[in-house]
């Protein structure tokens, strides 16, 4: 498995912390699935010393913290700073939302905002789309991991477009990518370890199940069984039948 | 809001099944709305609104029509979900009245320091105990009051929306209390404009003409709650805490207060106890 900026993760699976029922439910989320990495979204409002995120801390495991519902770069990078001093980490999910109902990425101010945090030490996660040029520009502002977008945050579509994630996955071999947000199900997430993802960030489709908890354990499994299959070379489709015992000299008649 | 039913999609088992009661309790002290809540979701969040069946119980799919006929003054709304066992409360007049009847009853308030001679304590401070209960957190809620003559609903109405479970609430003579933000935050210094925004975005939505209310009062405070957010009753030496009620103050204060009486009284434990070291 690929390093992000040098950290092995104990498994793929990324999990957001946002809107479970009660924290009590949010940690059993984690427990039962042994998801290796917390998202956690800083509002700026929320000032320091908050018993939510010490919470977060006790979970024992890495915080990649996000900018969540940043709109400017200034906004994202105020956020960062933050971040930076609340869970002592240079991570940063980096997310500069540009269309309100699609909350999809403004690539633009993305490109320039990774490239400031990036010269300020910060070690940035973006949030993106399956754009291979956007890609191309995170990488030369200095990421070394990309986070193209399944479907819109929450939406539960999955894979909108598997064929470009999967170019995507070809014309950068050697990044560590993940699938983050639009994950709704399991086997959108095995089909994302299944492209040769390096792991999978998701938050709605365990928070809002009914049972967190089993949900997650459910994606952990798929994103392992995706992994899995990704490594065992799995077989090309084809368009006829291909008998899996021969039938010449099978003796039919007895 | 004695919203038992619409509480439990998000909520634990004990939040249903305690806070029914809660509903006689009061209209046994206050004057109680028995009309039933109306839960609504604009045309795009339908599927939210499916969920929310989906997670909870006691209610009945209300198509426009019968939308019409409970909440005529209600626009654009096609499908929605009518619980009809739901009731409502002013809960300053609640207050007002719960204290009228304990003074009657001869209990003694004092608003500063109690005197010192009490040998057993009761402690329902909140947040402020958190020096005690280490495990209590703060949920930042934000809420208006507003004024708007010129819309009548007569029962809470709920509008689905992904970050927040928002609400109107009719207090009569057109006043409308608006609710309310849940932020995991413990700065309780300011309302911020994204959520006023977003409060009154939600009323405008439910009818245009919220536009013109007048905005009486903005509250800003923390929810105390432990982290399954459920109440606890906890027995430390000669003092009995009792805290954690969350967002479920009126819902859940009456089966909260009779574990304290009982443990208080009877030295019998309910379910809310979680620590006895008397």
């Amino acid at each position: 498995m690929k390093s992000f900026y040098g950290i092995q993760l104990p498994n793929p699976l990324m999990l957001g912390t946002a809107q479970y029922p009660s924290p009590a439910i949010l940690e059993q989320a984690f427990r039962d699935s042994g998801a290796g990495v917390a998202t956690v979204s800083l509002r700026r409002e929320s000032g320091a010393g908050q018993t939510f995120w010490q919470m977060i801390r006790d979970l024992g495991v890495l915080v990649l913290p996000n900018t969540a519902s940043c709109h400017t770069i200034k906004e994202a990078v105020t956020t960062a700073h933050m971040a930076r001093e609340v869970f002592d980490t240079n991570w940063i999910k980096l997310e500069l939302i540009g269309h309100t109902d699609s909350l999809q990425p403004d690539v633009f101010q993305l490109v320039e905002a990774a490239r400031i945090l990036t010269e300020d030490g910060f070690q940035v996660f973006p949030y993106t789309t399956d754009d291979l040029i956007v890609g191309e520009r995170l990488l030369a502002a200095g990421c070394e991991v990309l986070m193209p977008w399944g479907a819109p945050i929450g939406s539960g579509r999955g894979l909108n477009n598997a064929y470009a994630l999967r170019a995507m996955r070809a014309e950068f071999p050697d990044v560590p990518l993940v699938v983050d947000a639009g994950i709704g199900l399991p086997s959108h997430a095995a089909q994302a370890m299944e492209l040769g993802y390096d792991a999978v960030l998701l938050n709605t489709a365990v928070a809002r199940a009914g049972d967190p908890a089993a949900m997650a354990r459910a994606m952990l499994l798929a994103i392992e069984a995706g992994q899995l299959a990704h490594q065992a070379d799995p077989i090309e489709a084809r368009d006829m039948a291909e008998p899996s015992t021969p039938v010449i000299g099978k003796a039919f008649l007895s | 809001m004695l919203a038992p039913w619409c509480e439990y999609e998000n909520a634990e088992e004990p939040v249903l099944r305690l806070g029914q009661s809660a509903l006689d309790w009061w209209a046994a002290r206050t004057r109680v709305e028995r009309r039933g809540t109306l839960v609504v979701a604009n045309p795009r969040d339908l599927p939210d609104l499916r969920r929310f069946a989906r997670r909870t119980e006691g209610y009945s799919e209300v198509e426009q029509s019968n939308i019409a006929e409970l909440e005529p003054e209600l626009h654009g709304f096609t499908k929605g979900l009518h619980f009809k066992n739901e009731a409502h409360l002013d809960p300053r007049q609640a207050l007002r009245d719960l204290h009228k009847q304990l003074v009657d009853q001869g209990v003694e308030f004092y608003r500063k320091l109690a005197p010192l001679r009490l040998e057993n304590a009761i402690d329902c401070r909140g947040l402020h105990a958190r020096e005690v209960l280490h495990d209590l957190r703060g949920v930042k809620g934000e809420m208006l009051v507003i004024r708007c003559p010129d819309v009548t609903l007569t029962r809470p109405v709920r509008l689905l929306h992904p970050r927040m479970p928002l609400y109107i609430v009719p207090r009569g003579g057109g006043i409308y209390m608006l609710g309310a933000t849940m932020i995991e935050s413990e700065d309780s210094s300011r309302i911020t404009a994204r959520s006023m925004l977003e409060l009154l975005s939600a009323a405008y939505a439910l009818n245009p003409a919220f536009g013109e209310a007048e905005v009486l009062e903005i509250g800003v405070d923390l929810r105390p709650a432990f982290p399954d957010n459920l109440p606890r009753i906890r027995r430390l030496g000669r003092t009995i805490y009792a805290n954690g009620l969350y967002r479920h103050g009126y819902l859940l204060a009456p089966a909260l207060a009779q574990g304290v009486a009982d443990l208080a009284l009877d030295n019998n434990h309910s379910e809310m106890i979680d620590e006895d070291r008397a």
